[in-house]
């Protein structure tokens, strides 16, 4: 599993990301369609090694969140910094930014029209960061680690929907990115199969790996997350660690959320 | 009534073998096949850049648009406004005798006539056909690091002409039977054929019932290949 990540510098033991160099910087950053303001101005860092977990009612503004940090939405107004970079100046290469930041969705969004090894070969490929066979080593070396070899030449329609995500999460990290992006990965799943996805994502997380992770799941927030936000109208109303996120909530809106999830 | 069918019998002959006259259908399909195959490949290349410049320009916000994108998007439209407004037998005779009308080059005027004309049609099917994916594909694909370029290119363009292959055969089998137009810049395609037999023999109805049977057995042949086609895309669909 650690060769699934190759930007050795945060091992377990920088898990917690305390003291590790910030990776994203948010500043007052807000989001609006049309007169609808999702976003009222959020200022967050994300330090490398960190897993910053997501919570709030749908329609919160969470997961719009989450789609600015690799500008899928492109913020009103606000800075969004990646490893210095500003995100939201016109002259910056997105792409080549993209590439450092995987992305799971909510409805996995594999490409039908090609075979598992070609939905994670594809973007290394194209961008010129791997050669065809390297891909091909690299795809099948991350296929072995989740259980799906034997899946590499099936199109997604054959695959579970536990099967599909696990394949979405290898396919964001054949680019070897620095950060992951997980958007409500199992919302869109059975719930025999929600399992299966975390525990893919807590091995990424147990080696270091730097997560943004939007979910409904409290368990997994309170087991792997190292710091919890709780977004309400379009604001962080609370972060805390797991214990006294969950513990002792104070903001009364979080209270009363929790009340109802817990 | 003996002699009613010797009568179909002479004028056959005369219609289909005497001086060799079935070589001159032949040829005529032949001519109508290259036209139909360079007018098609035309179209679809037009077809797809008209339809991704639309899409593109609907899918960004108007301060987002560069300004380039706007003179090609009012320019596609224009395009598409143009040649589906006007009948198709009138952009020939202004191709033949207007554009080109110096020009010795009949089949290739007829291609890019035709061609052109099929680019507007085929430009609104493949719009459509890129707009029935599901954005996530593209967010995906860019999420990962591809250009839209690319991500049109590897992604949607081939899940979209999937969807509309049903719609492109139509478009196929139309550009095929309009082949029969060109006749008016004088271009000797299957049509024309029968037309000149028709003038030589002073006899209409084995020529041009000929021909009608001729251009029905392309279309169901067409018809049957593009069912197999479409069956094979289908294969990744299969569970």
């Amino acid at each position: 599993m650690s060769t699934m990540i190759n930007n050795g510098s945060a091992g377990p033991a920088a898990a917690d990301g305390e003291n590790s160099e910030v990776l994203i910087r948010v500043e007052n950053l807000v989001k609006s369609f049309g007169d609808h303001v999702v976003l009222n101005g959020i200022s967050q860092e994300i330090r490398r090694g960190e897993k910053v977990v997501i919570i709030g009612p749908s329609g919160s503004g969470k997961s719009t969140f989450l789609r600015c940090l690799n500008l899928l939405e492109e913020p009103t107004s606000g800075k969004i910094y990646f490893g210095g970079i500003d995100l939201t100046d016109k002259n910056t290469d997105i792409n080549a930014v993209r590439r450092k930041m995987g992305m799971v969705f909510q409805h996995f969004n594999l490409f039908p029209n090609m075979t598992v090894q070609r939905n994670i070969t594809l973007a290394p490929v194209r961008t010129g960061f791997m050669k065809q066979e390297e891909a091909d080593e690299k795809a099948i070396e991350l296929l072995k680690r989740v259980d799906l070899l034997d899946k590499a030449d099936a199109y997604p329609s054959s695959l579970s929907g536990g099967q599909k995500q696990r394949i979405a999460i290898v396919r964001a990290m054949a680019m070897n990115p620095d950060m992951m992006l997980f958007d409500e990965p199992t919302s869109a799943l059975d719930p025999e199969m929600v399992g299966e996805v975390l525990e893919v994502m807590k091995e990424l997380a147990e080696f270091g790996m730097t997560m943004a992770v939007v979910t409904h799941e409290m368990g997994f927030a309170r087991e792997v997350g190292t710091r919890v936000l709780f977004v309400d109208e379009g604001i962080v109303k609370e972060e805390n660690t797991p214990d006294e996120f969950f513990s002792h909530p104070q903001n009364p809106r979080l209270q009363d959320f929790l009340s109802k999830v817990l | 009534m003996a002699s009613f069918w010797q009568n179909l019998a002479d004028q056959f002959y005369q219609s289909f073998i005497e001086a060799e006259r079935w070589k001159r259908y032949l040829e005529g399909i032949r001519i109508s096949f290259m036209v139909t195959l360079g007018a098609l490949v035309i179209g679809i290349i037009l077809g797809i850049l008209v339809a991704v410049i639309r899409t593109l320009h609907d899918q960004k916000k108007g301060s987002d648009r560069s300004p380039l994108l706007n003179i090609l998007n009012k320019f596609c439209e224009f395009y598409t406004t143009v040649i589906r407004g006007t009948p198709m037998m009138v952009q020939l005779l202004i191709m033949g005798f207007v554009v080109f009308r110096t020009s010795r080059n009949l089949v290739g005027v007829a291609i890019l006539s035709l061609g052109i004309n099929s680019g507007a049609y085929t430009a609104e099917i493949i719009r459509s056909g890129i707009m029935s994916i599901d954005p996530g594909q593209m967010e995906a694909g860019r999420s990962l690091g591809m250009d839209y370029i690319t991500v049109m290119k590897d992604i949607i363009i081939p899940q979209a002409i999937k969807n509309i292959l049903p719609a492109l055969g139509n478009e196929l089998i139309t550009l095929f039977k309009d082949t029969s137009l060109v006749t008016v810049i004088g271009l000797t395609d299957l049509t024309k054929a029968a037309q000149q037999i028709q003038a030589k023999t002073y006899q209409a109805f084995m020529p041009y019932n000929g021909i009608a049977i001729m251009y029905l057995l392309v279309v169901l042949v067409l018809t049957r290949l593009l069912a197999v086609l479409e069956n094979r895309l289908r294969q990744s669909d299969r569970r």
